[in-house]
């Protein structure tokens, strides 16, 4: 059997036999994602669903100042709820949350609205806070469909047509797809899905380098006739099968995520299906040999368990970068991105996602250029096991 | 046989080892003897061809480490410093993840196995998890890793610390088994007794270089000393030796 072999069945025999290693390369790792991300998902659904039948709540001030104001809000089906109150207390009321929106009608709105004079109402809502927002945002939009009906009366009545007053008729045309929707809200599935790669291999990549040299197994280890590059490349071969099986688990984790997550209520699509499993495993697996390349470059330098799982932390981080700084400047899937590892992967795994034809030019050079920088990084590696400091 | 011809080693500024010569013979246990810090570790490394020496040679059976390592070290088993052992497998395991790194195939592996196991007294543990056991059982599976592929020449560096005293005991038994068998042992120590209970040559060093050489009758003698100790430190010249 060659040396890098007899290295791999030790090193993945030894792991399995680990129970940190295997939980966090079959369990932590791959589950994580799904789990968090289905829950989160699902909140967010029953969320947008709830609020959308939920009729609009509103205090009103002083309705006796507008009753046509407040009948037309009446039947928009909001539900009103009068109360007296002051400036001062409705934005105390609107901070301490006793009430979401309030809407106040001063005494000169009815002498003002009789005199076709702007008629001032005051809306109280807090825009720092997601949910209200929301529906202060709502009334806005009925207050403004009542003023523009009142308008459209007031010209009429003028003897002027009302279309004068609507120089411009914006159509709004939504193209998203119901998949293209769902892809803004699985966006950074994506990133699990290389957080789960990563995680399957971290605690291998650290036990059999800072860990060899911990246990003080190295030195017998670098003093056998064997080929240093044997060595590492046995080592990340078995850091690559555990990040596979996670990689597998963690996407049949979200294929069954997906099943119970109900996007279609939505009016969204989740293509995420076996199929759309298997291309994503795919388009991972280049992937697998950077990552377990890249930890195993890592954890050569450090001298210990705790300081390789410090610095193997922030590595987890790494692939975000590209994926973060993507998103920042919003760019498009282009060829030329598809060079740069964990970014390629996401554009590739979202263009799957929203059922867009993928160029095989752009599969091979995700691959490839994946590929290349683990090849360099392997023989980096090797190198650096060739040195006399590597006895530490 | 174990030959160093010459050694130097520089780490930075710091003359580790400078200009150290010996020769370790078959069927002869020889010692390494110093204070901590005398370059022992040092040399035993060049020997064994994980640290390349500045200057000079390392042979073992007259094969020269750094040019034909692969060769050199197929006829050398070493115990490290740090002999760790994989605490998730078992003996067995520990033993037969070197002898395939050594390329030894299965069938020969496993009557290898077999008569360490017999020879060091572990067939009681052979196939128990290294995890949990004593200081005396490890340093078994660690020597019989060393001696997996049968090398005529073993280094052991410090085998003996932090062992108790029967593990001590053992150690001294199978290292004196080996060289019956016609071995070559060399080893290093600090302790001036263990050696002189178990060495037939003698090789003493101080700040990197060799400060005599010989049997220890020989050494106490050239020294006008009455014990061996005494002729250690008399050597030496200052009480540490280190410098």
């Amino acid at each position: 059997m060659p040396a890098f072999l007899t290295v791999f069945a030790k090193e993945f025999l030894e792991n399995l036999r680990d129970r940190r290693t295997l939980l966090s390369a079959l369990l932590f790792g791959p589950l994580f994602g799904p789990i968090l991300f289905g829950a989160m998902v699902s909140r967010m659904l029953n969320q947008s669903v709830a609020e959308s039948d939920e009729p609009l709540r509103l205090t009103v001030s002083g309705r006796e100042h507008a009753p046509g104001l407040i009948s037309y809000l009446e039947s928009q089906r909001v539900q009103l709820k009068f109360e007296s109150l002051s400036e001062h207390a409705a934005r105390d009321a609107v901070h301490a949350g006793s009430a979401q929106v309030i809407l106040i009608v001063p005494e000169e709105y009815g002498t003002r609205f009789t005199a076709a004079l702007p008629a001032p109402v005051l809306l109280f809502a807090d825009s720092a806070d997601s949910q209200t927002r929301k529906s202060a945002d709502r009334a806005r939009l009925l207050l403004a469909g009542y003023g523009s009906g009142i308008a459209q009366l007031r010209l009429q009545v003028r003897g002027v047509s009302p279309l004068l007053a609507v120089p411009v008729a914006v159509n709004d045309i939504d193209v998203a797809t119901p998949t293209g929707r769902a892809v803004v809200v699985l966006g950074f599935m994506t990133y699990f899905v290389l957080f789960a790669v990563l995680m399957g291999g971290l605690y291998l990549a650290i036990d059999s380098t800072a860990g060899e040299r911990e246990r003080g197994s190295l030195e017998a280890l670098l003093s056998l006739p064997v080929a240093r590059g044997s060595l590492v490349g046995g080592k990340i071969l078995a850091t690559c099968s555990y990040m596979c099986a996670s990689l597998a688990i963690s996407l049949t984790a979200f294929v069954f995520v997906f099943r119970f997550v109900s996007l279609e209520r939505l009016g969204m699509s989740a293509n995420l299906g076996v199929s759309t499993a298997l291309k994503f495993f795919a388009i991972c697996l280049p992937f697998v040999p950077l990552g377990a390349a890249l930890m195993t470059f890592v954890a050569s330098f450090t001298r210990s368990y705790r300081e390789a799982q410090t610095y193997l932390t922030s590595v987890l981080l790494v692939p975000t970068l590209p994926i973060a700084f993507a998103s920042i400047y919003s760019l498009k899937t282009k060829s030329s991105l598809m060079f740069i590892p964990s970014l390629s992967q996401h554009l590739l795994m979202t263009g799957v996602l929203k059922e867009e034809p993928i160029a095989l030019f752009d599969v091979l050079a995700s691959a490839g250029s994946s590929l290349a920088f683990a090849l360099v990084l392997i023989l980096v590696t090797a190198r650096h096991w060739r040195r006399e400091t590597m006895l530490g | 046989m174990i030959e160093a011809a010459a050694l130097s080693k520089r780490f930075g500024t710091v003359e580790a080892v400078s200009d150290v010569s010996f020769v370790a013979r078959d069927g002869e246990i020889t010692g390494l003897l110093g204070p901590n810090g005398a370059g022992k570790s040092t040399c035993l490394r060049m020997m064994y061809g994980v640290l390349t020496p500045a200057s000079g040679c390392a042979r073992i059976d007259s094969l020269d480490v750094r040019g034909e390592t692969s060769a050199a070290r197929a006829h050398l088993g070493v115990l490290p410093h740090a002999a760790g052992l994989y605490n998730n497998l078992t003996a067995r395991e520990n033993i037969a993840y070197f002898g395939s790194l050594h390329g030894m195939g299965r069938g020969r592996l496993d009557r290898r196995t077999a008569e360490l196991a017999r020879a060091l007294d572990m067939e009681g543990f052979i196939d128990r998890r290294v995890k949990g056991f004593s200081q005396g059982q490890r340093i078994k599976v660690a020597l019989a890793r060393a001696l997996v592929h049968d090398p005529g020449n073993l280094i052991l560096d410090e085998p003996t610390n932090g062992l108790d005293v029967m593990a001590i005991r053992s150690l001294r038994d199978m290292l004196r088994t080996l060289k019956a068998e016609g071995r070559c042992i060399l080893f290093s120590s600090h302790v001036m007794q263990e050696v002189a209970a178990l060495c037939d040559r003698v090789v003493i060093i101080g700040h990197g270089r060799v400060l005599a050489q010989g049997t220890p009758e020989a050494i106490r003698e050239q020294s006008g000393a009455q014990s061996l100790e005494e002729a250690f430190l008399h050597v030496l010249g200052t009480p540490t030796g280190v410098g």
